[in-house]
Parts: C-alpha cells; sequence; structure tokens
C-alpha cells in the first residue's frame, strides 16, 4: 500500500549490508562508539542520500525511501548509530537543502551525502531545550560576518561532526524573531567540544556539549533567510518527528517479535509461558498497539511525502509510536524476566535506546502542547 | 567488450524443495537470483567497469524469472534477455544449453560467465555444453579473471591451489563464489532497472527445437538429519571415554 516492488528491493539490500557490515560490530561500538568510515560506506552505498536528487549525489528517491531505511536500522538494532544517521539525513542536511544557496549545497550537502562529512544539528541548550524561543545564544553581525557565542548540549555526532547547524538568535529578547541558522564548521576559531556525555542508551553515538566563544561565521554560512531561522527550523522538527515515528515503531515490532519468540521457548510450571494468559495477552496488546500505530504512521508519512504540513498528525504519530516502543521494550524485559535485565538478551538495550525517543525531537509534554494547540486548546 | 552472464532464478536456499506431480521443483516457494550467479554478474560488471562495454543478462525459465534479471539489472548490468517457453518446462541441461546457446550467439559476446553449478539443479553441465555448442574455448572454476585485449587470463581453482590458464576472446568462463562479492544495488540503480530492456524469447524466436527429454528427475530427498553428538558428562573417567570413542570411530 505504501511501498513499491523498488522500495522492497532497497530493503533486502540495505538489510543485507546492515547484516554483513554492521550488525558484527555493533557490541564492540556499544562500547567505543561507531568509527566515522561506516558513514563512508553508508555514503558510497547511497543510503545518506536517498531521497535527494542526483545533481547532489543524491538517489531520487520519495520519503519513503527513507522510511525503508529507518525502519532497517531499527530491526537490525542499530541504536545509537541509527540517530546519528538520521541526524545526517532527515535533521541536519534538509534545511541546508531546502532553504540552502547552490554554492551551500554543493560545499556541505553534497560530501554529506557522500558520507565525508558528518553533520550535526544543535538547537538545545544547557539552560533551553522544550523552549526553543529560549535559547541563548547569540549571532551578532559584524561586516561580513557573524560573531557567534553560546553553548549547546546534548548534540548528537557533535564530538565527530564536520559541521554543525546551529540555531541562533540577534539578541537575548525572548520571542519568535531574529533566528538565524548557521553552517559552523569544525575548526573555526571559538568553536570547542567542551566535552562528550555519558547517557542511558544510544552508547554508539557520541553526545557532547559544544562551546562558541566569539566565534566568527562568514555570513555566506547563514541558511535560509535572515531572520527567519525559528521557522526553519520548526519546519525541519516535522521531518526529525516523522522520522523518530517510523524508526520507533518498526524498533518496537522488533522487540515484540523478539519476546514472543522468546516465551514460546521458555517454559515454566511444565509449559511455555505464552501459554499463560497473561503472557499471552500481553503479547496481544503489545501486537495490537504496534499494529494500529504502524498504520498510523504509514498515513502520517503518506501526507509528508506528498507535500502536506501535517503539524498535528507528525506530533500524534511521534508522541504515540515512541510511547509505544517503550512500553513494548519494558514489557518485553518482563517477559524474558531476569533474562531481559542482561545485557546479554537485546531487550534492555531496546528499551534504554527506545527511553531517548520520547525526550528528544520534542518530549511527550511538548507534543500533547502542539497537539492542544492545534484543536485550539 | 561485450559480456554475457547467464543467470538462473531458484527456490530461495533458506526454503525447503518440493517436486511438483510432474518432477519439476515447486516454483510457488521464494524463489531468488543464484547466489552464485550474483558473484558472476559482479565480475562482469567489474570487468566492464574496467575495461568498457556491455554486460548482458541471459536467463532461460518461466516468465517470474524476469525478477532474477531484473535483479542484476538493479545492480548495473545493461539489459536482460528471457528465454521463456511452455515447452521448456521441465528442460534438462541439454536442452537448456541449447536454448541459451541460441539466444547468446546472436550476441556476438567476447566473454561468457556462468556460475560454475546452479543452486538447485547442480548438474554442472550447462556451462561446458554451451561451450561446446558456441564453439568456445572454456575456462572453468575461475576464481579470478584478468583481461588484456583479446587475451583473458584466470586463476583456476584446484584443491590445494590454483593454476593460471589464458585463452583468446570469445571465451567461455565459469566462476566460483570466490569471484567476487556481490555489491549492493543502489536505490537509483534499482529505479534504474525499471526501465531497462528484458527482451523475452521463445524457442519459435530462436529456431529452437524442444525435442525429447535426454533426462527427467525421477524424486529427490533431503540428506538424513545429522544425530546428536553423545555428551560425555566428566566423572573422572571423561577422558578414557573420548579417546575410545575416538578409536572406536577410527580416527586415532
Ligand atoms: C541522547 C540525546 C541526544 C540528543 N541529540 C540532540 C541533538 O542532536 N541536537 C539537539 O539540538 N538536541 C538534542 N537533544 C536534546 C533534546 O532535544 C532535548 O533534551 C529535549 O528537547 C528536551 O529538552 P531539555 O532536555 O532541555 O528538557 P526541558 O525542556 O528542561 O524539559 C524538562 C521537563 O519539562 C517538561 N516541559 C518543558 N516545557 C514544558 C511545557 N511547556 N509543558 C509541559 N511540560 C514541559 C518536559 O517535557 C520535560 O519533561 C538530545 C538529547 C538526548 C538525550
Amino acid at each position: 500500500m505504501y511501498f513499491s516492488d523498488a522500495h522492497e528491493e532497497l530493503r533486502l539490500h540495505i538489510r543485507r549490508f546492515l547484516e554483513k557490515e554492521v550488525q558484527p560490530h555493533l557490541d564492540e561500538w556499544e562500547e567505543t562508539t561507531f568509527p566515522d568510515s561506516i558513514f563512508r560506506r553508508f555514503g558510497e552505498l547511497g543510503f545518506l542520500g536517498l531521497r535527494y536528487p542526483p545533481e547532489y549525489g543524491g538517489q531520487g528517491g520519495d520519503y519513503f525511501s527513507a522510511v525503508v531505511l529507518s525502519e532497517e536500522m531499527s530491526k537490525a538494532g542499530l541504536g545509537g548509530l541509527a540517530m546519528a544517521v538520521d541526524v545526517q539525513s532527515e535533521m541536519a542536511t534538509p534545511p541546508v537543502f531546502r532553504f540552502g544557496t547552490e554554492e551551500q549545497k554543493q560545499k556541505w550537502l553534497v560530501p554529506a551525502i557522500r558520507g565525508e562529512h558528518i553533520a550535526a544539528l544543535a538547537i538545545t541548550e544547557p539552560d533551553a531545550g522544550s523552549d526553543v524561543a529560549g535559547i541563548t545564544t547569540v549571532a551578532r553581525r559584524d561586516g561580513d560576518d557573524f560573531i557567534v557565542n553560546g553553548r549547546k548540549i546534548f548534540i548528537t555526532s557533535g564530538a565527530r561532526c564536520q559541521w554543525a547547524l546551529v540555531v541562533t538568535k540577534t539578541d537575548r529578547e525572548r520571542g519568535h524573531s531574529g533566528y538565524n541558522l548557521f553552517v559552523i564548521e569544525k575548526g573555526t576559531p571559538g568553536f570547542s567540544v567542551t566535552r562528550t556525555l555519558k547517557k542511558l542508551g544510544m552508547h554508539s553515538s557520541d553526545t557532547a556539549e559544544l562551546l562558541f566563544e566569539d566565534c566568527r561565521v562568514p555570513a555566506a554560512n547563514l541558511i535560509g533567510e535572515e531572520g527567519e531561522g525559528f521557522k526553519h527550523i520548526m519546519w525541519e522538527l516535522q521531518g526529525e518527528r516523522m522520522i523518530a515515528a517510523a524508526g520507533a515503531i518498526a524498533g518496537a515490532q522488533r522487540t515484540f517479535e523478539y519476546a514472543m519468540n522468546y516465551a514460546q521457548n521458555r517454559s515454566a510450571f511444565g509449559q511455555p509461558i505464552s501459554q499463560f494468559q497473561v503472557i499471552k495477552h500481553r503479547l496481544v496488546d503489545m501486537g495490537t498497539k504496534i499494529a494500529a500505530v504502524q498504520a498510523f504512521v504509514y498515513q502520517t508519512a503518506r501526507q509528508w511525502d506528498q507535500g502536506e504540513y501535517p503539524v498535528r498528525e507528525i506530533s500524534q504519530a511521534k508522541l504515540l509510536a515512541t510511547q509505544v516502543a517503550v512500553e513494548v521494550a519494558d514489557d518485553a524485559i518482563q517477559i524474558l524476566g531476569g533474562h531481559g535485565y542482561m545485557q546479554e538478551f537485546p531487550v534492555e538495550r531496546a528499551w534504554r535506546n527506545a527511553r531517548l525517543a520520547r525526550i528528544g525531537a520534542g518530549t511527550d509534554e511538548i507534543m500533547k502542547e502542539i497537539i492542544a494547540k492545534t484543536y485550539g486548546l | 567488450m561485450k559480456i554475457v552472464v547467464t543467470v538462473k532464478q531458484v527456490p530461495d536456499p533458506n526454503s525447503s524443495h518440493v517436486l511438483e506431480a510432474d518432477n519439476t521443483l515447486g516454483r510457488d516457494k521464494e524463489v531468488v537470483l543464484d547466489p552464485g550467479d550474483e558473484c558472476g554478474i559482479e565480475e562482469g560488471l567489474q570487468l566492464k567497469e574496467a575495461h568498457g562495454g556491455e554486460v548482458v543478462l541471459v536467463s532461460m525459465g518461466p516468465e517470474r524469472a524476469k525478477d532474477a534479471i531484473r535483479k542484476g539489472l538493479s545492480m548495473g548490468a545493461d539489459r536482460g534477455i528471457l528465454i521463456t517457453d511452455e515447452s521448456l518446462s521441465g528442460a534438462d541441461a541439454y536442452l537448456t544449453a541449447r536454448a541459451l546457446a541460441a539466444a547468446i550467439k546472436a550476441e556476438q559476446a567476447d566473454l561468457v560467465i556462468c556460475g560454475t553449478e546452479s543452486y538447485d539443479g547442480s548438474t554442472g553441465m550447462v556451462p561446458p555444453i554451451l561451450a561446446e555448442l558456441l564453439g568456445l574455448p572454456q575456462l572453468t572454476f575461475a576464481k579470478k579473471v584478468e583481461v588484456d585485449g583479446s587475451k583473458v587470463k584466470v586463476n583456476r581453482q584446484t584443491a590445494d591451489g590454483h593454476m593460471v590458464l589464458e585463452a583468446t576472446t570469445p571465451v567461455l568462463i565459469t566462476v566460483t563464489a570466490a569471484i567476487a562479492e556481490p555489491r549492493y544495488a543502489s536505490l537509483k540503480g534499482i529505479m534504474a532497472a525499471r526501465s531497462k530492456e528484458v527482451k523475452q524469447l521463445s524457442l519459435g524466436d530462436l529456431g529452437v527445437e524442444s525435442g525429447e527429454r535426454a533426462e527427467t528427475i525421477e524424486s529427490m530427498a533431503d540428506a538424513e538429519a545429522r544425530k546428536a553428538g553423545a555428551v560425555i558428562e566428566d566423572d573422572g573417567t571423561a577422558v578414557d571415554q573420548i579417546v575410545k570413542f575416538l578409536a572406536d570411530a577410527k580416527v586415532l
């Protein structure tokens, strides 16, 4: 209904690539984080530019080709690596593609599609996460440059990136005006990584704090219209939430299947535990919720693919899919019992990874605030 | 250089095979491009990338075998030819080779690449018959191929190493899975494959008579499943028990 033969063929190639070249290393990368070379490999195979036009080295696909990649990464349990790939292709580069000039696209989009550049997106600050209008990173004009001062935190790929798309405003006053997006390259004087952060899950990805101290950025690095950055980043967040929803529900499906298989093969009191009605019904609840949310996610993805701007549905899909993913992972741990709590079994990692999605890209509470607004509440 | 790669659609190696009432393989199962042929296609593509030319895929099979050809086109092959005909159902190696030879002859290829044997039929007879019918020298079991002008040199896999063989084009080679790791198709390649030509030919188009089958498959059986091994609990005599086990098995 949503996927063509070409999508399914792509899916098989992605799956085979992940099985052969990625999954065997995942446990090691949980300890060390992934090597940058795997991004070049993703790039070579066209997986970082599925939706971008061929003139920038992209594959010219539709939104569902990006959904296929996101689903397969979730089903293969990529966790932090999947997050970094999504940041690259669905968060940091879309504004450069949509709002950037031809020169900017050649300079930053093309190498990101090839996997030669790793990109980050820097919105969140120590004192402003949900409250994007409350950020205090300032970019003040100085001739042909802007001088950037401020701090960003929880930035995925922040330590390893070649450039970050950084959200700034012209002064510290509140409000939605005076926002500017800049590509700021690593190595620009005044741009430093102050630390990488240890976290609950997504261990294969690096999460960093970035500092900008009198960092001089050429006006040529301004992405989109001057002063319109807030609108641009609100658009970006829709895509970020859509792909988060698609990835989350595919991950839930994987965890559900794992738990179901386990329950059919684990015996207690002389029978498979899947025969106990509580467990059987729990599995049915898991599968039923996933099926319903999956249908809604696809329906919303189709709207997004067709160029609509369905803020309510995207927020609902993101809210529900990520909640269900966490519930399912939690149920799976319960079904596996002590095994579920052990790192030798995949469900504890699934739970730790899934838990992020109810916070990142806008928390549950922020999704509800947005949905409420669309109802006129 | 014009390169023809023969390809076959086979039942998915991950599913079990059942013979139909007419002793042909059940094709309602999941089918895939023969994994060995993927290696042959990859080698063809690499040779084309190095020396220029064209890669043409030729297959014999039911209409559904077009999917296997498409898969190779997604990887980057230029076009395909599918020989399909009611009267080919249950074709033996000789008929298969005659049909393939007729289609390949018209292509005037410099190089014909075949797998060593198909995953399902496993006769390994089609490539040699094909070479004979086309009047080509054949270099078999190649794990490496080098082309230099009209010279084709291969490393032929042997039990304890390899031998180097050389022939002048046109030539037919059979390749092992060690020849090349098949590439992953890109989305661009997959979409481009949709508009590449796959010509469908009947035996009539090729001027081939189906004739009598020289061979038919009577039945098929799975190999006996391996029995569970003996587990020896170490009660102090484990070493003796293992030595006795190995001695009884005549491996000591
Ligand atoms: C692993 C990880 C990776 C991340 N990667 C990135 C990245 O690459 N780039 C980036 O910019 N950011 C990134 N983030 C940051 C993430 O987007 C923020 O953490 C998130 O938006 C929440 O902001 P906060 O942490 O400041 O929480 P806060 O905004 O302080 O929220 C705290 C609590 O208050 C609630 N709350 C806040 N406002 C309201 C309200 N109006 N009504 C009701 N409740 C409210 C929240 O829902 C939450 O429960 C990442 C975070 C993590 C954990």
